[in-house]
């Protein structure tokens, strides 16, 4: 039963859980972009710093996980990408490390930067980094420009790099593509609409809950409009297709609309998961059940995500195509792990389900109490 | 337009190096003190939940607030450091990905997810949740940490000591065969125990000297006895298995990297019975000709070079211009005809993808046979040729060369500032449980406590300078130098982001030091 082939799918699957995990937890992304749309005042930026201060971490270390997971099942691809699309990388890198010290810093007496600096931080993180990885992740769906060559590491005195970008602004060039850059707004505004549900679950506050439902209607608009651009793009759009016998790789006509054919329980799930999305939406701007939406929400997206990220990999398909060398594009076969790592790792997965539990239970304890305006306006730190 | 301009391999080779130390140097100023102040926390913590005095709560707060400026800024720096094995060395990514990415992903999936949960119990915990849960908490975010730093350190000992791994000609990778091998290897064992006592003992010397400072200034003294008392048991006991790790890990050095230890000792020409200069100071390497002392003066200790690296005082220990040159006596191969038999490997390599794209399948068919450690030609093969693949990357024996004065001096600072430690933690012990009514420091005690926290911060440094200059040219010893490893970039595009996280990264240091010492300053005291 565990053949290569299998593993190879089931590691694809684990990646699209991490990556459909980390959309929903950019909701954490999505709340610093609206530090001081929502907290207008000094208390009320700390209301919405504490409440986000206590999950950020999560969201950094599924990104951490979601790279880690990507060297070690898919190295070809962990080696293409980030060492092509080096700007883009680096960029999103940036935008996290700053994230990654402003809740701790930011109202510490004597913080150098400055508070306003680190809320600053915080809000680039928010808008940068969740814009950022969407526009990436939509070059899974519409190809990138590198070359695969395995003989260059041969090519001694020459360029020895087996993959090598082929145009000068090392992904950059993604934001050419609209449907790039489609999802990557569509990712910037869900992360916004998950953010706000965040607020109104966690946060005790009559005016920042009216605050967030109101902004809720502003950023559900351009998320609907932008996700609905990216899917009917996406499923008007040719795929590559990959013939796992030969490995041969060829462009198909609506191929990703094939693969949801193909695949009628992905089809459905992503249904659902829409379905989920627009419930939370509309039960949080109608105020019935608003405090619950983030759970729809955030359900929904993880299934939506899901379904994209197995579209893309799943059913014989490229999952990121090379504009420049069709033969060159990665499929889940031409750039995995070796069987025998891809078991070794399988063994280890079997801890995720744990992970989750762990993971909901403390987040569960922490989030009993919720988060009120007299905690936050003696100036005190936030832990 | 120079960011886009062609690539220099050289020079994006020595900006690559640059910006993977830098990031480097910045994230392990923040890691030991994580990996050891966690365990005092967590200690601290269990003393308040035996006792319940509020005395204890405030003590593992503060420490705690201190855990925490420095924990955000350590999570920082390493994410880049994770995703720099992509975007900076792609081929290296690519060459050992199947072994190297799976430490990785288990580190996220085992340890980090227990760190980032468990912390924010530990940092938000107080009052929201038990205390029997609280504890737990501060006790699974320690775990994790030191979790982090197993896995890590796992795949930084497969780059020294690569084993439990096979070449895959059509994959044009090193894959992993044994899991076992890579997790259990000497060096790996060495390199995790040796790394996270050296944490522990930052972290025992930081709350030491911190505490040191509130004695000096007559402030919080109980505060300040009871940390010291804690991190000086704790620091103690670690410094010991720290120095008995060190003389374990220079063991396999010995073994597996002779370059390196031949480098740490300035030991030019080998010999058996091999003396050691305990410290000396060292002629430029310009002036030394062949056969001279490269040393002006230094105290020298006969065969102790011998006894501390084979335990044998008449063991044979191999000098650079040995490994350079060779040495027929001691069945060292030259290092030229490595480079040949390198280059005959990679050679090889090459007609087997040329043969695969013009479909000749003969002759892929042969070069697959002759890297199979399934048949007698593979395993003579393997063992003749491939052995030496990286080799066959360098322009010439000189390549192997290394920055023996960098190394020399770095290492003696290291050994000597890991026994100042147990001299320090002794010292510490005899004057916090001398008789009673004698229990004061000495005002020059004190001074010696405070004044040993840039000790600790420069000696794991100098560790690190040990381990990873040590190891070049190679990423991966002797099968994939920096030359061939790095991605295909541009120079320009490298001291960009070298600059710019550089820049970032020391105005977070300057925002950690500050908010630190302005922490220490308001003390346990007015944190209530």
């Amino acid at each position: 039963m565990f053949t290569y082939v299998f593993l190879q799918h089931y590691w694809w699957f684990i990646i699209s859980v991490l990556a459909s995990m980390l959309v929903f937890l950019l909701f954490v992304q999505g709340g610093q972009g609206l530090l001081y749309t929502i907290g207008r005042t000094p208390a009320e930026r700390n209301m919405i710093a504490d409440t986000l201060g206590r999950k950020w971490e999560i969201t950094f270390t599924t990104l951490v996980t979601f790279g880690g997971a990507f060297f070690a099942s898919f190295p070809l691809f962990y080696s293409t990408s980030f060492g092509g699309a080096f700007y883009v990388w680096m960029l999103i890198l940036f935008v996290f490390v700053i994230q990654a010290v402003s809740y701790e810093y930011r109202r510490k007496p004597n913080n150098f930067l400055g508070e306003k600096t680190f809320n600053a931080f915080l809000i680039i993180n928010g808008v940068l980094g969740a814009l950022l990885l969407g526009t990436a992740v939509g070059t899974f769906f519409t190809g990138a420009n590198f070359i695969v060559e395995r003989g260059n590491l041969a090519n001694i005195g020459g360029s020895m790099a087996i993959s090598q970008w082929t145009t000068p602004w090392r992904g950059l060039e993604a934001v050419l593509d609209y449907r790039n850059l489609a999802l990557g707004l569509a990712v910037l505004f869900l992360s916004r609409v998950l953010g706000l549900q965040y607020f109104m679950n966690s946060i005790d506050d009559e005016i920042i809950y009216e605050r967030s439902r109101r902004h809720l209607v502003y950023n559900a608009v351009p998320f609907l409009l932008f996700f609905l651009v990216f899917l009917v793009s996406l499923l008007c759009s040719h795929g590559w297709a990959v013939d796992p016998a030969t490995g041969v790789i060829s462009i198909e006509k609506h191929k990703y609309l094939h693969n949801l054919l193909a695949m009628p329980y992905i089809l459905a799930a992503m249904l659902f998961g829409i379905v989920g999305v627009l419930w939370s939406i509309l039960s949080g701007i109608s105020g019935t059940g608003a405090r619950k939406a983030i759970w729809f929400g955030g359900a929904g997206t993880v299934v939506t995500v899901l379904c994209l990220f197995l579209i893309a990999g799943w059913n014989n398909t490229a999952y990121y195509p090379s504009l420049a060398d069709t033969q060159s594009s990665l499929t889940i076969y031409n750039s995995s792990s070796s069987e025998f790592t891809l078991k070794t790792m399988s063994v280890v997965s079997l801890l995720i389900p744990f992970v989750f539990a762990y993971i909901w239970y403390a987040w569960k304890s922490l989030t009993k109490n919720r988060v009120t305006r007299a905690e936050n306006e003696g100036g005190e730190d936030y832990h | 337009m120079v960011l886009l301009s062609t690539a220099d391999i050289m020079e994006v080779v020595e900006w690559s190096r640059a910006q993977f130390a830098m990031t480097a140097i910045y994230h392990f100023l923040f890691v030991p003190l994580t990996l050891g102040l966690s365990i005092v926390v967590a200690f601290m913590h269990t003393q308040y939940y035996r006792t319940g005095e509020e005395y204890w709560k405030r003590t593992t707060k503060f420490w705690m607030k201190i855990f925490g400026i420095n924990f955000a800024i350590g999570i920082a720096t390493g994410l880049i450091l994770e995703f720099e094995f992509g975007t900076n060395w792609s081929n290296y990514s690519h060459f050992v990905g199947d072994i190297f990415g799976a430490p990785l992903a288990i580190e996220g999936i085992m340890a980090f997810f227990l760190e980032a949960t468990f912390v924010a119990v530990m940092f938000f915990g107080w009052d929201r949740v038990s205390k029997g849960f609280h504890l737990t908490s501060t006790w699974l975010t320690a775990l994790g940490a030191n979790l982090s730093a197993l896995w890590i350190l796992v795949a930084n000992a497969w780059m020294q000591y690569p084993v439990g791994m096979t070449f895959n000609v059509e994959t044009a990778r090193n894959e992993m065969v044994s899991f076992r091998e890579v997790v259990f290897s000497p060096m790996a064992i060495n390199k995790f125990t040796h790394t996270t006592l050296a944490g522990f003992v930052v972290a025992a010397v930081f709350v030491i000297g911190v505490s040191s400072w509130y004695l000096l200034k007559r402030r919080e003294t109980r505060f300040a006895r009871s940390s010291i008392k804690i991190a000086a048991i704790f620091g103690a006991v670690s410094s010991v298995l720290l120095v008995i790790t060190g003389d374990n890990s220079s063991r396999v050095v010995a073994e597996v990297q002779p370059m390196k230890l031949a480098a740490v000792e300035a030991l030019y020409d080998g010999g058996e019975g091999a003396e050691m200069v305990v410290i000396g100071l060292l002629k430029p390497a310009d002036k030394i000709e062949p056969g001279d002392d490269p040393f002006y003066f230094g105290v020298r200790i006969p065969k102790l070079l011998s006894i501390l690296s084979f335990h044998d005082k008449d063991a044979y220990v191999a000098g650079i211009n040995d490994l350079i040159y060779g040495d027929d006596n001691h069945g060292l191969m030259p290092a030229a005809e490595k480079i040949e038999r390198g280059r005959v490997a990679i050679a090889e390599l090459g007609r087997y993808r040329q043969a695969v794209k013009s479909g000749d399948t003969d002759t892929a068919a042969e070069v697959e046979r002759r890297f199979s450690p399934e048949t007698p030609e593979g395993r003579e093969f393997l063992a003749d040729y491939f052995k030496y693949f990286g080799y066959g990357f360098l322009d010439s024996p000189e390549d192997l060369r290394l920055n023996i004065p960098l190394l020399f001096y770095s290492y003696r600072f290291m050994v000597g500032a890991g026994f100042w430690f147990v001299l320090l933690f002794a010292l510490t012990l005899w004057f916090l449980y001398r008789k009673k009514g004698r229990e004061e420091f000495p005002r020059w005690m004190i001074y010696v406590m405070l004044w040993s926290i840039p000790i600790a911060y420069l000696a794991g440094q100098a560790g690190w300078v040990v381990a990873e200059v040590g190891r070049q040219p190679w990423t991966i010893q002797d099968l994939l130098p920096a030359v061939a490893a790095v991605s295909h970039l541009n120079a320009g595009s490298v001291k960009m982001t070298f600059l710019m996280f550089t820049i970032l990264f020391t105005a977070l240091l300057i925002a950690e030091v500050m908010i630190m010492t302005r922490q220490i300053k308001i003390g346990p005291k007015n944190d209530e």
